[in-house]
């Protein structure tokens, strides 16, 4: 840098690493979520960015209005069949790299609400990447889940919906 | 029940003497009424005896008995506070007048009706369903819909 006054200083700031690593670490610190808070579990998800859980040491804190911004789907609450479209739109108009958490009983398998109003799991609609278990569950469940899905992608392990097309086999 | 509630049943009861029944209930005054009488009363009710507010149309459902299905009516009278629920029983096949003519307020209360329970209100302006999505089977609330989720796997 420009403050080394000799080449040997210069050497000993240097970092070597790869880029797919590079970029993996890139894309693990700033996993933003985009809202889709959609009942009572969403009360949870929104109070993990709250100063109390701090998600922003995780670099997630960012919920994103638009789909176009963001990379990561929490899906909050129950889903019913008339939300399922359009829970399946925005998923479809969010960017690649892109992740899927399942937060709570109800997203997951439906819950107690065994009925003809919701899906049950929301995997039917989109694909999964990480499943919170609890109703509702903490959020440091949550914060626990989003830390995995850090690690997922640390590792470079594909999002699920690649892995189920058969892509993205895990590299170097 | 109240004086004044006595009383308004007498009254109505004088007012349409072959159409009405009236039913024991722990809260409010509460009649049935024919289907054929129905939009009559309603209009009565509103008009003469001051009950212009609409509160809600509700459904049930008691199958395997006839008349099957019982629609609910809840109305208030804004100035003294009293609420009034009229009953109408109706078959399977049968349908009941809408309100809607009388009371604008009860538009959407019997469009989740007809949703939920399949009940056809003749008159109504727009009888569509309202939560459910417009490709829907059946009705969900009928004792005799499945209660079991859907499996799609
Ligand atoms: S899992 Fe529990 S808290 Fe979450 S949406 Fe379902 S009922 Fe609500």
């Amino acid at each position: 840098m420009g403050l080394n006054s000799t080449r040997a200083e210069a050497e000993r700031g240097i970092l070597l690493t790869t880029v797919e690593k590079m970029t993996r670490w890139a894309q693990k610190s700033s996993v933003w979520p985009a809202t889709f808070g959609l009942a009572c579990c969403a009360i949870e998800m929104m109070s993990v960015t709250s100063s109390r859980y701090d998600l922003a040491r995780f670099g997630s804190e960012a919920f994103r209005a638009s789909p176009r911004q963001a990379d990561l789907m929490i899906v909050a609450g129950r889903v019913s069949q008339k939300m399922a479209p359009v829970l399946r739109t925005i998923w479809e108009q969010m960017p690649e790299p892109k992740w899927v958490i399942s937060m709570g009983a109800c997203a997951s398998s439906g819950g107690v609400f065994d009925n003809y109003a919701i899906i049950q799991g929301v995997d039917h609609v989109v694909p999964v990447d990480v499943y919170v278990p609890g109703c509702p569950p903490t959020p440091d469940a949550l914060m626990f889940a989003i830390l995995k899905l850090r690690e997922k992608i640390q590792m470079g392990l594909p999002p699920k919906y690649l892995e189920l097309a058969g892509e993205g086999r895990r590299t170097s | 029940m109240s004086e004044r509630s006595e009383e308004l049943l007498d009254r109505l009861t004088q007012r349409f003497p072959d159409a009405l029944e009236v039913v024991e209930s722990i809260d409010q005054p509460t009649v049935v009424v024919k289907r054929e009488e129905l939009l009559a009363f309603a209009e009565h009710l509103k008009s003469v005896e001051g009950y212009v507010m609409f509160n809600d149309v509700l459904a049930a459902d008691w199958f395997p008995a006839h008349p099957r299905f019982e629609v609910i009516y809840q109305v208030v009278h804004p100035e003294s506070w009293q609420r009034f629920r009229f009953k109408c029983r109706i078959d399977e096949h049968e349908a009941v007048p809408s309100v809607v003519s009388v009371w604008p307020g009860a538009n959407w209360p019997e469009r989740e009706a007809y949703d939920l329970f399949g009940i056809v209100f003749e008159g109504h302006p727009q009888l569509t369903r309202i939560y459910l999505p417009d490709d829907w089977e059946g009705h969900p609330l009928r004792k005799d819909y499945p209660t079991g989720g859907n499996r799609i796997d």
